[in-house]
């Protein structure tokens, strides 16, 4: 167990990053490949690519939010000079296009064809010379509706007057889009029937939405001489699209070539197949020219994947002495117009099943229904994805609801109910198998960074003065890495991820990557992991990723995926040519393999470490002209497709110290401690950045984010202005430890982290300011805890946000 | 619809003069990313808020998405890629950005840029509320703040040590 202690003012100033002279050659902290490029403005985003000819599309979009369509005239708009096609749902009828399956065995309109059911949903999409004036056609094309009631509150969706919304649904008479259950409900029963003590509380967990900095966009190039699609793509998943797109729209696979540019953000927004992008390949091929599509902040808002949006019921049963026996929740899951959540196939709730948490429970049982609203469809990831972040944070809100039951301190009750070390690999209730964990231990750590009895004594002596101190932990296990073919896939296809190592003559490298970065430094981590096991270093490493022609198939990255798949494949194609390497160096020295010995960097007779080769001569030994062994290749190269055995378990504590000024509702965060542990860590300095930034996406969604609607359906998040997300003067310093329990199947032992502290984080928060407002006598205050709601809360109103 | 009338008009950008034909109602972001080719300069909102599109008009900072081109003639418009010195030297807000791991997706990260390069010539050796002030209209949703926070103290402290200059 390794730790390092948090940074002060002055250290953070000096270069946490090794440079050049004194880098690892293998994990450690390193500065990023991809670094020079971005402080000189010489990424390459999807916006700035240009082709020759090139043409740009804009989206007509619904004003409501349900709407019978009645005519769509496009007249005026296609006589505007500037414009070359107008595309709307009935063209694409004709090229069986006007709907495409979603990632959850829904459909999806591209262009509406008889209603619209969100506001912002696509109508019509226009091509022309620019964007201004694709733009100014918009305002040409003259739409009629005819507006209907719409859903807007889920928990009025299943009711039996409510309008239906998926009428294009055949047989569909209700709004209802599933019902899923997870653990053993006559067991969870019959323990909470005989607990000593029961809580229950209703929680929300709004919508909220991903909001990159960069917005979604499309380049498509259709080449009508070869037939070949060049499609540029705001995409976190190329080849998952490539595939899509061969299914859906009939054009060969072998002739799509999907590229993902650098990706200013992700964080699950750019999953999915959205309706910009096939409008794009429309609009080449009927065009002959490329047409490039960039959505605007409103756009991406208002219609693009949202996440979260789960009205939770959550139960706990305990013992009278604080023994937490069972977990029991009802969910009501906002799934918007069209069910196009990405989720793996079996889990139309995605993950949500780890609501178990980090504690040894009796039983435990979910259920989660789906319905339709009239509201943008998506419900993808946004750190995390497949729905760990909502459990994570009832489990955790739920904890703290039985603490105040008990009047037991919120760290002790989370100690005293932790899967101690020696059950692991864990079964939960649930049906998970928890790899590997040191719960206390990462506990204890943050307690002492935070000074936690000082805090409370602290906090004591502020409650006497009248201050609203609050002090929160959140302890959170999440299930990462999907995942083992066995049971899961991606509307049909396996969640594996393959990868491509190449040692060049001069034992230079190329390894080729089937996972997308959107910014969490793959050019680097990847080309550690290289590193690590072959000692070629890290800039001898090119890695190539984002584009389907120069990669292997894999499902791409979402669901801190990346380094427990693909980290696992590039680890492990390392070892395969260093085997290889190991059969040319017994050659090159005339010994046996087995009697070879593995340094980083080379091999060497055992015994006798002066008689080496390293990876570089064994490199240009394979490509010149030594004999080889019997049955190898000339070359020094592997591939390997890589379908991990399990899922991975990171887990973290966290502490939150808020400050909430009296007179005004408005929530301080003062202090946020958290103590990470994502097994082996490659780079910590890209960790941590990670850590960082998902904290402050939970002080957002905490204190700030939420897509609302009004009665009508309209949007009320559809700009920066109206969707606050945190500047810098919203976050504290944060305070960043780590523990290291690797996982035991991982090769690495690595568990992925992108988006642990978007998990841990906002159950941290919202504890912190519940336990500030502890003198109003409030057990549960929802998101977002905005300055008019924690008012109003303190007035005795903690009304729910929708 | 009659063609929009155009502009003829010179825009200086990192020094060096290009003529441009525009409408008058051209964004200067697009000017710059579209017409001159520097796409540096990124557009996140297009409505003010997120600090991408920021760029310096006569050194100070300026949101290239809410002004438009025809406004900027006569102006001295620097963009990050005229951060760098002649030779391709960083300035000391890029050195520091890159050594404190200021940036992760990069989307941001230009606006930051010129955000600090202008605070830092306007307030050599800011505070950390100045700091944490002068960068609050600029958002970022990767790095959580802090590493850019340490990336202007590091660019202050590498000015002041002579390392770097505070360009322009």
């Amino acid at each position: 167990m390794t730790a390092v202690t948090p940074l002060t003012m002055t250290e953070r100033a000096a270069n946490p990053a090794a440079a050049a002279e004194d880098r690892p050659i293998g994990f450690g902290r390193l500065q990023r490949k991809e670094d020079p490029r971005f402080i000189r403005g010489k990424g390459h985003y999807l916006d700035d690519v240009t082709l020759p000819g090139m043409l740009h599309g804009a989206m007509l979009r619904s004003p409501y939010a349900h709407a019978r369509l009645i005519s769509v005239d496009t007249s005026a708009a296609l006589a505007h000079p500037g414009v070359h096609a107008v595309i709307t749902g009935k063209d694409l009828e004709g090229l069986n296009l006007a709907w495409a399956p979603t990632l959850s065995a829904d459909v999806m309109a591209i262009l509406a064809t008889d209603k619209v059911r969100f506001q912002g949903q696509e109508v019509a999409f226009v091509v022309a010379d620019d964007r201004y004036a694709a733009r100014d056609a918009l305002e040409l094309i003259d739409v009629e509706y005819d507006v209907l009631p719409p859903v807007v509150d889920a928990r009025r969706a299943l009711e039996p007057d409510a309008p239906v919304i998926r009428d294009d649904l055949e047989g569909r008479t209700d709004n209802h889009i599933f019902d899923w259950e997870a653990g053993d409900r006559a067991a969870t029963d019959e323990v909470f029937a005989r607990a000593d003590v029961v809580v229950s509380q209703d929680m929300v967990y709004p919508r909220v939405h991903p909001a990159p900095m960069e917005t979604c966009g499309a380049v498509a190039d259709y080449d009508a001489v070869d037939g070949k699609l060049t499609l540029y793509e705001t995409t976190q998943a190329p080849h998952a699209h490539r595939t899509l797109y061969a299914l859906v729209a009939g054009i060969p696979e072998h002739k799509i070539r999907v590229v993902a540019p650098d990706i200013g953000g992700g964080f699950g927004n750019k999953v999915g197949i959205y309706p910009g992008y096939v409008c794009a390949v429309v609009g080449s091929i009927v065009t002959g020219r490329p047409v490039k599509w960039v959505e605007d902040r409103s756009e991406n808002l208002m219609s693009t994947s949202f996440a979260r949006d789960y009205l939770m019921h959550g139960e706990i049963a305990a013992t009278r002495d604080g023994r937490i026996l069972a977990v029991r929740t009802n969910v009501l899951a906002d799934h918007g117009a069209f069910n196009a959540t990405a989720q793996p196939t079996k889990y139309p709730a995605g993950f949500f099943h780890i609501f178990t948490g980090s504690y040894d429970l009796e039983a435990a049982h979910c259920t989660v229904t789906g319905v339709y609203t009239n509201k943008a469809p998506g419900g993808v990831a946004y750190a995390c994805s497949f729905r760990v972040t909502e459990a994570v944070y009832l489990v955790e809100r739920m904890v703290d609801v039985l603490a105040a039951e008990l009047e037991m301190d919120p760290a002790e009750l989370r100690l005293r109910n932790f899967i101690r070390p020696e059950q692991f690999p864990y079964a939960n209730a649930t049906g998970w198998e928890y790899d590997s964990g040191e719960y206390e231990t990462a506990m204890r750590k943050a307690l002492d960074m935070a000074g936690y009895d000082e805090l409370r004594h602290e906090q004591a002596q502020a409650r006497e003065r009248g201050e609203l101190m609050g002090i929160g932990i959140a302890f959170f296990t999440e299930t990462v890495g999907a995942g083992p073919r066995k049971h899961m896939d991606i509307v049909g296809l396996g969640m594996g991820d393959g990868a491509e190592l190449r040692v060049h003559p001069t034992g230079k490298a190329v390894v080729r990557l089937s996972v997308q970065t959107q910014g969490q430094g793959h050019e680097t981590t990847f080309a550690q992991i290289v590193a690590e096991e072959l000692g070629i270093p890290p800039e001898d490493i090119e890695v190539v990723h984002g584009d389907t022609d120069q990669t292997p198939f894999g499902l791409g990255t979402y669901g801190s995926r990346s380094t427990p798949v693909s980290g696992a494949a590039v680890s492990l194609v390392s070892r395969k040519v260093r085997e290889k390497a190991k059969l040319i160096a017994g050659a090159m020295l005339e010994a046996r393999p087995e009697d070879l010995e593995w340094e980083k960097g080379r091999w060497f007779v055992k015994g006798d470490p002066e008689q080496s080769k390293t990876v570089a001569e064994i490199a240009m030994a394979a490509h010149g002209t030594v004999a080889l062994p019997e049955g190898v290749e000339g070359s020094l190269e592997a591939q390997i497709t890589y379908d991990p055995p399990n899922l991975t378990f990171p887990f973290g504590a966290y502490i939150c110290v808020v400050d909430i000024d009296p007179g005004t509702g408005v929530v301080k965060v003062r202090r946020f401690i958290a103590v990470d542990d994502c097994g082996t860590r490659i780079n910590p300095m890209i960790i941590e950045g990670q850590i960082h930034g998902g904290l402050a996406d939970g002080v957002g969604m905490a204190l700030m984010e939420m897509i609302a609607f009004d009665e009508e359906g309209n949007c009320l998040g559809g700009s920066f202005m109206d969707y606050l997300i945190p500047t810098a003067m919203e976050v504290p310093d944060w305070e960043t430890g780590h523990t290291v329990t690797p996982s035991p199947h991982h090769p690495i032992g690595a568990k992925g982290v992108g988006e642990s502290a978007t998990v841990g984080s906002p159950p941290a928060i919202v504890n912190a300011v519940v336990d500030a407002l502890q003198p109003f006598g409030l057990r549960h205050v929802d998101m977002p805890c905005t300055p008019a709601r924690v008012w109003a809360a303190m007035q005795g109103r903690p009304e729910p946000p929708v | 619809m009659s063609a929009e009338h155009l502009h003829d008009l010179t825009l200086t950008v990192n020094g060096v003069p290009h003529p441009v034909s525009v409408p008058a109602r051209r964004l200067l972001s697009d000017a710059l990313r579209h017409d001159i080719g520097l796409t540096g300069t990124h557009v996140g909102c297009e409505h003010g808020v997120c600090g991408c599109c920021t760029v310096l008009l006569d050194g100070q900072p300026v949101r290239s998405c809410l002004m438009f081109a025809v406004s900027a003639r006569g102006h001295e418009i620097t963009t990050v890629e005229g951060l760098a010195g002649p030779g391709g030297e960083l300035n000391a807000v890029q050195r520091a950005f890159q050594e404190c791991h200021g940036l992760q997706c990069g989307f941001c990260t230009p606006g930051f840029l010129m955000t600090v390069t202008a605070l830092l010539a306007e307030n050599p050796s800011p505070t950390e509320d100045e700091v944490v002030e002068g960068i609050s209209g600029n958002l970022c949703r990767c790095t959580g703040y802090q590493n850019i926070v340490a990336s202007v103290h590091r660019a202050a402290a590498l000015m002041t040590d002579g390392a770097g200059e505070p360009r322009p």
